[in-house]
């Protein structure tokens, strides 16, 4: 399989990425080199394989059922959430204007 | 007076402890060390010599108050910048994060202070982890503190953990930690010629660890000494609830455990590994590192792992599947940059923010992992290598039923100049090929130097071992420390 560039425009509005003409043009050749190199993995017989899903088996856990047991990961930190924001106003993410 | 920063950890850790030197002094020495070298080398994205400062002064003051001392008391040490560091610049060495303040602690890093270590500054690395070289850094490249003989082309300390190879190269630091997808700590401890260990995938918690491929990702120490290096990871694993594929065992102590008599061991050599075309250099120094273990008293067997040749392709369906979805996040609303062109609505907003905030390499992974994700390629690409995945950890498997340890090169040669490899991505990928396998299962691997090249360039020899046997993995690489006899350095020229 190879990607065109109306492909790899397409990749990179899904993967919301503006991209120029220029770098479409340039970005086809790139990718197709290494599609071209990872479809070696086709020939490998993987019948009655399953998909990996953990390297190290592992359990997967309940935490505890407590409100902010980890303050680190709980709540009430509004502030410290948004610090980092580019833009925060009245205790929000600022965000350009969605509804028309 | 000694120079401070020749020693190891544990000579500073021990000296302290004894009162031979103030941890302050030590602090102040490399503090010294770092300013001098940054203009040249560019390990760091940011230093911070007031935190390596007070850290020591506490250490100083608990040691006076005949308080006991933690693991890694008084030793200054370098932490990649993909740790995030509450109050310090923490960018994964990305303008998407430029600026980005942390209002938290990683979990690994606040390990690292409880026990007494202190934050010299950020280490530079390849954008988001992702490279071989510290090419992709937005920071600019770090420059290997090695040079070929009498040339002053600028060499790759290796990637991702690059900052932290020629750092500890140089005597910036003693130890700095490493993150290691597919090969950062131990390609760029093979190019500086110091040791590395990744650990088995859980035992360092990935909390506060800016993602790249969360079911490969995993933390581990750099340092010029297995024994450094095993006491360094003793602070740094351990279960963490905050990390859902946490292991939760008991971190071994494996510094006092630490052995290099191998007599009943079997050291597997894997024979798909001896590739057409392997430099003779590399292929002498990995026979070197058999008769060393042969001399440590191990018996060496032949072992397969048909799938090997796989590993790589595999590797680059999964690690930029995992990519493409986690750096979803950057968005420009939550945090780092943002990039709102006149009139832009919400989903022009994210386009231009990702376009104008990550790196060229950045955006291939992000891509290819978009396309190997979306509809109709899923299963050809995506579900087809997390079967061949199973098969290359299945190869593993069989292999340590005849083996306790394997033995293979790190990289298959020693550090290219910058630039020799940066116009072909593929190329650069192919830089992994040794280091790939033990990433995808997930398994404790670690280099140590073995020796030089033809041109004075360091190599590293590979050592990958059972899941959580990080004991017999240490083991071995303490027999080929102390048979290696590694004393190269670069000679100073910053």
């Amino acid at each position: 399989m190879s990607v065109d560039t109306a492909t790899v425009a397409k990749i990179a509005s899904l993967a919301r990425i503006k991209v120029s003409e220029a770098e479409v043009q340039a970005m086809v050749p790139e990718l197709n080199g290494i599609l071209a190199w990872v479809e070696q993995l086709g020939e490998v017989n993987v019948a009655g394989v399953e998909p990996m899903t953990a390297v190290i088996p592992n359990t997967l856990r309940l935490r505890a059922d407590v409100v902010n047991a980890d303050p680190l990961t709980g709540g009430d930190i509004r502030d410290a959430v948004l610090a980092n924001a580019p833009v925060a106003e009245h205790g929000f993410f600022g965000v350009p204007k969605v509804i028309e | 007076m000694t120079n401070l920063t020749e020693l190891t950890l544990a000579e500073i850790r021990g000296g302290v402890a004894a009162g031979t030197f103030k941890a302050v002094e030590v602090a102040e020495s490399f503090n010294a060390a770092v300013a001098d070298a940054q203009a040249a080398l560019n390990a760091f994205i940011v230093t911070t010599p007031e935190a390596a400062l007070a850290a020591a002064a506490k250490v100083d003051a608990d040691r006076a108050a005949g308080k006991p001392l933690g693991k890694m008391a008084g030793v200054p040490i370098g932490m990649k910048d993909l740790f995030a560091t509450k109050g310090v610049q923490t960018t994964a060495a990305s303008k998407i994060l430029a600026g980005f303040k942390p209002e938290y602690e990683s979990t690994v890093s606040q390990k690292l202070w409880d026990a007494g270590a202190g934050m010299l500054g950020k280490l530079n690395l390849d954008q988001f982890a992702m490279g071989s070289s510290n090419e992709t850094s937005a920071f600019g490249n770090v420059i290997s503190p090695w040079r070929r003989p009498g040339d002053t082309a600028p060499l790759a300390p290796g990637g991702s953990s690059g900052g932290s190879s020629a750092a500890i190269a140089a005597r910036l630091c003693p130890a700095a930690t490493g993150t290691d997808t597919g090969g950062s700590i131990r390609q760029p401890a093979a190019f500086t010629g110091i040791s590395g260990i990744k650990p088995t995938y859980g035992r360092c918690s990935r909390w506060g660890v800016v993602a790249f491929a969360s079911s490969l990702d995993q933390a581990g120490p750099m340092a010029r000494t297995v024994t450094d290096c095993a006491i360094m990871l003793e602070a740094m694993a351990g279960f963490d609830p905050k990390d859902a594929t946490s292991l939760d065992m008991p971190v071994p102590d494996w510094s006092a455990a630490l052995s290099a008599d191998l007599r009943g061991k079997k050291v597997g050599i894997p024979r798909e590994y001896r590739l057409d075309g392997l430099s003779a250099d590399v292929a002498k120094s990995w026979d070197d590192g058999i008769a060393w273990l042969k001399d440590a008293g191990a018996e060496v067997v032949d072992v397969s792992l048909p799938h090997s040749k796989y590993a790589l392709p595999t590797y680059y369906i999964i690690a930029p599947a995992e990519a493409s979805s986690n750096l979803a996040r950057y968005d420009g609303v939550r945090y780092g940059l943002r990039d709102l062109p006149d009139g832009a609505n919400l989903q022009d907003m994210y386009a231009a923010t990702r376009a104008a905030g990550f790196g060229p390499e950045v955006k291939r992974r992000i891509l290819i992992g978009t396309y190997v994700l979306s509809a109709g390629f899923y299963d050809a690409y995506y579900t087809q290598a997390q079967k061949v995945r199973t098969l290359i950890a299945r190869d593993f498997e069989e292999a340590f039923k005849q083996c306790d340890v394997i033995l293979a090169p790190t990289a298959p040669s020693a550090a290219f100049a910058l630039g020799e490899k940066s116009a072909d991505p593929l190329e650069m990928y192919l830089n992994d090929v040794f280091s790939v396998p033990a990433s995808l299962a997930g398994l404790p691997a670690m280099s140590v130097p073995a020796g030089v090249d033809a041109q004075g360039l360091p190599l590293g020899l590979q050592i990958i071992g059972r899941p959580f046997d990080e004991q017999g993995v240490l083991n071995a690489g303490l027999a080929i420390e102390q048979r290696a006899a590694f004393s190269a350095k670069p000679e100073k020229w910053w």
